[in-house]
């Protein structure tokens, strides 16, 4: 679905769930996700697993974004989902609806593994992160993708999220991020027509 | 001002606590509510309020007792097991008339249980809590907005009556982002009024207490203290309805719980089935006339609630017996699926044409 689909989309409402490890960036990419589409005006609600975890331990959040107020904060069917790592996609693509979509970080997950009834988008995040100069950044890599593939939110209010978001002292780090959004969106765009 | 902000339910009660002009704050860590010392340790001293980590819940809630007896605003919060604790302390307050609010972000229970959401301590919240012929307001949130709003409007009501306030929030809603639009002007902390202990100065002495030997004394103390709740239940009781034109059912249910009914009411309507939703906004005062009189109303009451049954019986007593009443509960911080909810609805609604 393009922007131009969506500004003409009168109903919208979308279930995401967002997988991977500690560290790897899951909970503030669903955060900024999140912050962009209420900047954009959708209703959204955002929900962390949490438990006595620890570091490096398994990371999870839901992102809901609405056109209407959102009811249940609590995703039971997933219409997409953002895995990074091989024991997330093994843990929550039995959440995602038949006909969803699934992005994935085939730096550490082999994409012969999704359910044939989900229309994947794999692609090489860690490898794409450390290519544009950061391994830290795979995150918005699979963010840009997921953006590419679903066009829930514009990449220019993630960046906007995002310049509100960091303190002054990480403000330098907006151009990795615009980056990394842009290089997903490349990775994606090249797969589309086989995506289904 | 107007400004919508992403922030998380535990964010929302300090913005709220902090917006109302809450000059202390006291607490002591536990999960789910965690975020709430640790972000009025950053919120509160920037502003030169007060925050303090005490050594346990039972001294964080006579923190507030002294502090609330020098006439500031203030707040203490915790989660199931450390609300437990601090139930004596609750019961010196209503005894002594002292206003505060306390946050309860309920997690599941009994006993240590775990951190997962729950609304397990219904009885608890009220029915008192601690000994003693008392009430407290009880205010219960079910998103990130309405935890803004009711955390601040938990220190009028406390000073308004001069009793404690509860705000009943649960895991879910502590945990979860949401916009939140703030439209009032943040208050400044008032000044404390002639009821405060400020020393000898005025000449006047404050005696703050809730020890009255003489039997008829505590009497009329407890008389005061009744008629003082009878004026709560005739004034504050806050609820929302949502009643279609020929109703199948109405479902009642409060906090988080109620936003899963709202998504189940939406997938009933796909499927030909009319639901209302009644969500008391006061759990005390608990909205028992309006409930009564949608009893009259619909053929059937659905509760849903994430225990095993306990808000179920104030909407037995709001009913008494007009109209026949279901109940669909989890338990343990297990959190329902608005899919559940539609298949009890269901069941019950085909057992009732079973007849």
């Amino acid at each position: 679905m393009s922007h131009e689909d969506i500004a003409t989309h009168t109903s919208l409402h979308h279930e995401v769930i967002i997988a991977g490890f500690g560290g790897q960036g899951v909970l503030k990419m669903g955060q900024t996700l999140a912050e962009a589409a209420m900047m954009e005006g959708r209703d959204v609600v955002w929900t962390p697993a949490y438990g006595p975890e620890m570091r490096g331990g398994p990371a999870f959040c839901t992102v809901i974004i609405s056109s209407r107020p959102i009811g249940s904060p609590v995703v039971a069917q997933a219409d997409s989902a953002i895995v990074m790592d091989r024991l997330s996609l093994q843990k929550y693509q039995g959440s995602v609806r038949s006909g969803g979509r699934i992005v994935l970080n085939s730096s550490l997950v082999d994409p012969e593994l999704v359910r044939r009834d989900i229309a994947r988008c794999a692609v090489r995040a860690n490898h794409l992160a450390e290519d544009i100069g950061d391994a830290r950044i795979a995150n918005m890599v699979l963010l840009g993708a997921f953006l590419r593939m679903t066009g829930l939110v514009q990449p220019a209010t993630i960046i906007q999220a995002l310049r509100q978001a960091l303190p002054e002292r990480r403000q330098h780090l907006i151009p990795l991020n615009e980056r990394a959004l842009a290089c997903g969106a490349d990775a994606a765009e090249m797969l589309l027509p086989t995506a289904v | 001002m107007n400004k919508r902000v992403l922030m998380k339910g535990n964010e929302a009660i300090c913005h709220g606590a902090f917006d109302a002009g809450c000059w202390c704050f006291f607490g002591y860590p536990i999960t789910p509510q965690n975020q709430v010392p640790e972000y009025m340790s950053l919120l509160m001293p920037q502003a030169g309020r007060v925050f303090l980590q005490a050594e346990s819940e039972v001294a964080a809630i006579n923190m507030v007792y002294g502090a609330a007896a020098t006439g500031v605003r203030v707040m203490t919060s915790s989660s199931s097991p450390g609300v437990s604790l601090k139930q004596e302390g609750i019961s010196y307050l209503a005894g002594a008339e002292l206003p505060a609010v306390i946050v309860n972000v309920m997690r599941g229970g009994p006993g240590l249980g775990n951190i997962a959401p729950a609304q397990s301590d219904y009885f608890q919240a009220t029915r008192g809590g601690g000994h003693g012929d008392y009430r407290t307001l009880v205010l219960a949130p079910s998103s990130v907005q309405e935890v803004y709003d009711l955390t601040r409007d938990a220190f009028d009501l406390a000073e308004k009556y001069r009793n404690p306030v509860l705000v009943l929030a649960d895991a879910l809603l502590g945990q979860m982002m949401e916009p939140v639009t703030i439209t009032r002007e943040p208050l400044d902390p008032p000044t404390p009024g002639a009821s405060s202990t400020c020393g000898t100065r005025t000449g006047e002495r404050t005696i703050v207490n809730s020890l009255y030997i003489v039997p008829e004394d505590l009497e009329a103390v407890n008389q005061r203290l009744a008629d003082k709740y009878a004026r709560m239940c005739r004034d504050e009781e806050r609820w929302e309805e949502r009643i279609p034109a020929n109703p199948d059912c109405l479902i009642a249910v409060y906090g988080s719980a109620a936003r899963i009914c709202q998504t189940a009411v939406e997938l009933l309507a796909e499927r030909g089935i009319s639901a209302g939703i009644f969500r008391p906004i006061t759990l005390y005062p608990f909205p028992y006339a309006p409930l009564r009189a949608l009893s009259e109303r619909v053929p059937r009451i659905i509760v849903v609630e994430m225990s095993a049954g306990q808000f179920v019986e104030d909407v037995r007593l709001a009913v008494e017996g007009h109209c026949p009443i279901g109940f669909f509960g989890r338990t343990g911080g297990v959190v329902p699926t608005p899919e559940e909810v539609v298949d009890a609805v269901l069941k019950q609604l085909g057992d009732e044409t079973r007849g």
